[in-house]
């Protein structure tokens, strides 16, 4: 279970998060949606330990992230930034072996080489696993972060907008798998994405912890947020939320 | 054929030809040629292979730390920092032995270091070209800074041994300092990974667990201290960090475990050549090895910033 108690984060003179207190149970997905400027990515950044807040407390299955050793914390948690800039020139296989490197600290053994496998099959990468990620699209490089995020098997993965450079096939495929891998069966992580796309969250979330402001405007169950009343308050415009297969879809009025 | 195998016998003739060719002929018989071998041209040659290979090790930490492969060290003004470092224990104790000189370069050369991350932290990150002209700039100016320093305090030789690179009065007794180099090089080989994860950029190396504060400091502590070793003695290369890297990144990618041993091989071997050919093309004249390696290694330069587009940074 994820904690925050009274979080707050100032970036220099601008207080970008205010007050947070929130509970994230284990298993499952949980969105983080709101307008742009709200504070998605600095929570999310605050709970991975990455951001030091200037006030308040965070609690990652009872671990603070903040206090941890660093190797300790990315056992705990892992954390994938938003279209990170990687300038370096690493092959599939050996970017996803990295997500191991919090375990094996630099000597990898029969189950690291095992694990980032996995990973790769996980995310449909092994007949990618030599190509270097300079000749991958865009979406493949994507998939390619993502597995080496899974591959450092920490219970809380968080996704900083990983939809971003995914064309609907992808996105659908990511969001399909993360689903999937979040179940009780066979092997339970929780996963916390940050997410602009509200269908995206209407369509897969588990939960939805709606940002205004750098507050909480709203947070609980999917079907519970995703109203028209809610997401007027959080958005500050007007939904119409249709029910599609059990699930809602939101529509801009 | 194996990679290390071609390497190792690429070095190996390259330091066969360094220990054969100079002005004087091994084997006319007038000089005993064990005495030559051992007090010059071994001497010579340890030091062009030895420094090649720190300043090749140096430019891939210095890429991997501000995550653009368009800099090295003589890019970013590190030399001229160590050279204001040299300066100064010079003027304030004339008679220092030669490690505490080669101390107050790597500390100099570290100050300089921290002062070019300070300015690169200024600069927007979409346009990979302007950190290393951001650099020159620098670089330029605390050469100037140095100039004028050498030139009141009649300083102005010393300044102009520590800035091009010259093989030709290594001898036995004066570039042992150089052997530090081979020691720096095990260190970074050990942490090879997490220079390979500081390219990843800081978040997200920090979320795979490295430290990035201290491993950046470790690397560029590693960094200032080869470049003060090999500008006290015997003067700076530039590009040569800048070459031997992105021809090894090219061709076999950035998995620094797999890569620092070629890298570094690299260097060595390209310094050595270029001594080797400063030695004969005016036989029995001799033509700086700092001024061969700059004029082909600006032409890879040039290749690279033209070669190289959005991906030396996307």
């Amino acid at each position: 279970m994820i904690e925050v108690s009274n979080l707050s984060y100032s970036a220099g003179q601008a207080q970008i998060l205010r007050d947070i207190s929130l509970t994230i149970p284990q298993g499952g997905i949980t969105a983080i949606i709101g307008p742009n400027g709200a504070g998605k990515s600095s929570l999310l950044h605050c709970i991975a330990g990455l951001l030091t807040p200037s006030g308040g407390q965070v609690r990652i299955d009872g671990l603070d992230p903040f206090d941890a050793p660093h190797r300790d914390r990315a056992r705990a948690v892992a954390l994938l930034q938003q279209t990170p800039r990687i300038a370096t020139r690493l092959r599939v296989r050996e970017l996803v072996a990295f997500g191991r490197w919090p375990h094996h600290g630099g000597r990898p053994g029969p189950e690291d080489a095992r694990l980032t496998e996995e990973a790769l099959a996980t995310f449909d990468l092994t007949p990618l696993a030599d190509r270097s990620l300079e000749t991958l699209s865009g979406g493949q490089r994507q998939r390619a972060l993502v597995a080496m995020t899974w591959a450092q098997s920490a219970p809380w993965l968080l996704l900083d907008e990983p939809l971003n450079a995914l064309d609907p096939k992808y996105a659908r495929d990511l969001m399909e798998r993360l689903h999937d891998l979040t179940r009780p069966a066979p092997e339970q992580r929780s996963v916390v994405v940050v997410i602009h796309d509200i269908n995206a969250a209407a369509g897969w979330a588990d939960r939805v912890i709606a940002l205004k402001d750098g507050e909480i405007g709203a947070s609980g169950p999917c079907n519970d947020i995703m109203t028209p009343a809610t997401l007027h308050a959080v958005f500050g415009m007007a939904f119409d939320v249709i029910d599609h297969k059990q699930r809602p879809v939101v529509i801009a009025r | 054929m194996r990679l290390p195998l071609i390497i190792a016998l690429v070095l190996a003739a390259l330091v066969t030809a360094s220990l054969c060719i100079g002005a004087a002929s091994l084997f006319a018989g007038d000089l005993d040629a064990g005495f030559l071998i051992a007090t010059s041209r071994f001497p010579r040659t340890a030091a062009a292979l030895l420094a090649g290979m720190g300043l090749a090790l140096a430019g891939v930490v210095v890429q991997q730390s501000v995550q653009n492969r368009l800099v090295e060290p003589s890019l970013i003004g590190t030399p001229e920092s160590a050279m204001l470092g040299l300066l100064a224990i010079t003027l304030a104790w004339p008679g220092a032995p030669i490690w505490i000189k080669m101390c107050s370069g790597a500390l100099a050369a570290l100050a300089g270091m921290a002062g070019f991350l300070g300015l690169a932290r200024a600069l927007p990150r979409h346009d990979p070209m302007l950190l290393p002209i951001v650099g020159m700039i620098y670089g330029g100016i605390l050469m100037a800074v140095g100039l004028w320093l050498a030139w009141v305090t009649d300083l102005m030789q010393y300044l102009g041994t520590w800035r091009l690179s010259e093989f030709s009065g290594v001898v036995q007794g004066r570039y042992e300092l150089l052997w530090g180099i081979a020691a720096l090089a095990v260190l970074l080989y050990l942490v090879a990974d997490r220079i390979t994860l500081l390219g990843l950029g800081e978040t997200q190396a920090r979320s795979l667990g490295l430290n990035y504060g201290q491993t950046r400091a470790l690397g560029l502590g590693i960094v200032a201290t080869i470049i003060a070793l090999v500008v006290v003695t015997v003067g700076t290369l530039p590009f040569v960090g800048l070459v031997a890297s992105n021809i090894v990144s090219r061709w076999r990618g950035d998995n620094l475990r797999a890569n620092l041993p070629v890298i570094a091989a690299f260097g060595a071997g390209a310094v050595l050549a270029a001594d080797i050919l400063g030695r004969l093309i005016r036989y029995p004249y001799e033509i700086p090895a700092g001024t061969i390696f700059a004029v082909a290694g600006a032409g890879i330069f040039l290749w690279l910033l033209n070669a190289a587009p959005a991906r030396a940074h996307d």
